[in-house]
């Protein structure tokens, strides 16, 4: 408990600090999301990115802040670092899912770990979502099984889905998909369902 | 004289060692015994996994899920916000309001529409019923696959009352396709509440039957007592949810930890325990179904008398660009949706994160070094439901 009010009180000490730089953030997710957002209501959200940034000026990138959730944007070099920090500084011990998206316009696909944490009380409402990027035509991501145990089967499943290898796991196989699966990896958005 | 025989001897030696290991290898892989369990045996649903037993001690498990696997991200690429309804709650029918559940809040967030009062109490109510009928069928195969036949009989029977509730209320039995974005389908039949409160009010005394028959049973808690132990660390670090997490004393409960709609209204405890084995997580969902009634409870109190139950929509409405993550408390844990729109009427990308899912994870963990006979009481106890966890 003594560590958490600590760390509170170096997060309320920051805030003073950010805020100018933070504004310009929410005011483009306001736009595109439609929600009211004020500047209060993220204010966990906020300092977790701030205390994130000053550990990794160049390497973390934020995406959004919305009320109980944030986003960052990584370099898969640089991935296992962060979530190795994410793990260990803020207690976010488990992933809820890694969803794999497939953008063929841009020739990317992009990983998205949802982290949430079970032993830190206030940070248990926030979805904190870890993103990353690959090429489509030859997509490695190293694998985060050494810092969360729970993403096995999750990124498993997004091997076979997505035809993302990740280096480090020990199980790139089939998963959900039938034993005798001999086509491209369906989620892909090249696949097409038969008739439609 | 000595050294070539100290050679000699340390040639054999080492041949000897060789031998005897193979011969150990040998020996231990006759040992093993490679079986099947499902996807096709009554005991294990609709789901595959392999084990190698040495004698009566588990040594090695595989989960091989997705024999039921149907491709319901994909199939939700291709039909409208609303279409996708009905096909996503097939993979759990027993709980079909709780998984539209949150696909209508991420929904709802795209759109940018929010739901009239009484639509949300009427919600939250339809959740909560369907969260009794799942566990008191979990509670059936749980107890009929433990020899226990009427616990079998019991919840089955009293399903039936909430499933009358609920048919009332949608018109189906089980597929509902209750919820859909900007509320729910139509209003509360008249004498509704009436109904609805006497039902409840009788399953409170039936869940102490329960109790007694059941859970009090000596030969029910020397199966499940210091069955499976799943320690509080390694539940945080599998990332197990729900009744499997609470029984490892983390007292995480969505609705508590991130109320949606009206739940940050209602007063209620997050049931857990700290005993870690396969008795608590059967006994949390019980728990959980006697907190269930004091909701419903104060969610008919509570509820406007009248007012819209639903947001009208356009006929085919186009998402805001963007993303959203919402989630709910299911009958199994955690249930959450990633939606991704690009500005057009279909969801471009649909993640299904399910508390099944993540619970099979613990599978292996905790069979390997238990006895094959205690096998399907740890298998159930983890709350798992395999068309859920295949999509």
């Amino acid at each position: 408990m003594y560590v958490i009010a600590r760390e509170n009180k170096k997060v309320e000490n920051k805030m003073t600090d950010t805020n100018t730089n933070t504004e310009s953030n929410t005011n483009n997710t306001n736009k595109s999301s439609n929600l009211k957002i004020v500047e209060s209501d993220l204010k966990i959200e906020n300092s977790l990115y701030s205390e994130l940034s000053s550990q990794f000026p160049d390497k973390v990138q934020l995406v959004y802040t919305k009320p109980k959730r944030i986003k960052i944007y990584v370099k898969p070099e640089n991935i296992i670092e962060v979530a190795f920090f994410l793990r260990s500084h803020f207690g976010l011990d488990h992933a809820e899912s890694v969803c794999g998206t497939d953008y063929p316009n841009e020739n990317v696909i992009e990983v998205i770990y949802h982290l949430n944490s079970y032993s830190r009380e206030e940070l248990s409402q926030i979805i904190f979502a870890l993103s990353t990027k690959t090429d489509r035509n030859s997509s490695y991501l190293p694998s985060l099984l050494p810092v969360f145990k729970s993403v096995e089967y999750h990124e498993r499943e997004t091997y076979e889905m997505l035809g993302v290898y990740f280096k480090g796991h020990p199980r790139n196989e089939r998963f959900l998909l039938p034993e005798d699966w001999a086509d491209i990896p369906p989620l892909k958005k090249d696949f097409r369902i038969k008739g439609r | 004289m000595t050294n070539e025989f100290s050679e000699s001897l340390e040639k054999k030696l080492e041949e000897t060692t060789k031998l005897g290991l193979e011969v150990v290898k040998e020996a231990t892989e006759d040992r093993l015994m490679k079986l099947s369990v499902g996807p096709q045996h009554p005991g294990s649903g609709h789901f595959r996994f392999t084990i190698k037993v040495d004698g009566d001690y588990i040594v090695y498990c595989d989960p091989d899920p997705g024999y039921v696997h149907r491709g319901e991200e994909k199939m939700c690429e291709y039909r409208n916000f609303i279409q996708n309804i009905p096909h996503l709650e097939r993979p759990v029918i027993h709980d079909s309001t709780n998984i539209t559940y949150s696909y209508s809040l991420a929904v709802e967030e795209l759109l940018g529409i929010e739901v009239p009062r009484r639509g949300q109490f009427i919600r939250a109510i339809a959740s909560e019923l369907n969260r009794q009928v799942y566990t008191l069928y979990w509670l059936a195969i749980y107890g009929i696959f433990l020899g226990h036949s009427t616990m079998f009989m019991w919840p089955a029977g009293d399903r039936e009352l909430f499933i009358d509730l609920l048919t009332a209320l949608t018109g189906a039995r089980v597929t509902h396709a209750f919820n859909i974005p900007g509320g729910v389908r139509n209003d509360i039949p008249d004498g509704f509440k009436e109904k609805c409160l006497e039902y409840v009010n009788y399953f409170e005394k039936r869940l102490k039957e329960y109790e007694n028959i059941f859970y009090n049973n000596p030969l029910f808690r020397q199966r499940t007592e210091n069955v499976g132990i799943l320690t509080k660390d390694d539940a945080i670090n599998l990332g197990v949810t729900g009744s499997v997490l609470r029984a490892s004393g983390v007292a995480y409960d969505v609705r508590k930890v991130e109320p949606y709609d009206v739940y940050n209204e209602i007063d209620f405890k997050v049931q857990y325990m700290k005993t870690c084995d396969s008795f608590a997580r059967a006994y949390v969902p019980f728990l959980d179904m006697r907190e269930s009634c004091h909701i419903i409870r104060q969610l008919l109190d509570k509820m406007p008398e009248s007012g819209e139950v639903r947001m009208k929509l356009q006929s085919n409405p186009k998402g805001t660009p963007g993303e959203s993550y919402k989630r709910v408390e299911s009958g199994r844990g955690a249930l959450s949706y990633y939606i991704v729109s690009d500005g057009s009427s279909r969801p471009y990308r649909v993640k299904i994160s399910v508390g099944s899912f993540r619970n099979i994870l613990a599978l292996p963990h905790l069979l390997v070094g238990s006895r094959l006979g205690d096998m399907p009481c740890i298998y159930w106890a983890l709350n798992y439901w395999p068309v859920e966890a295949d999509r």
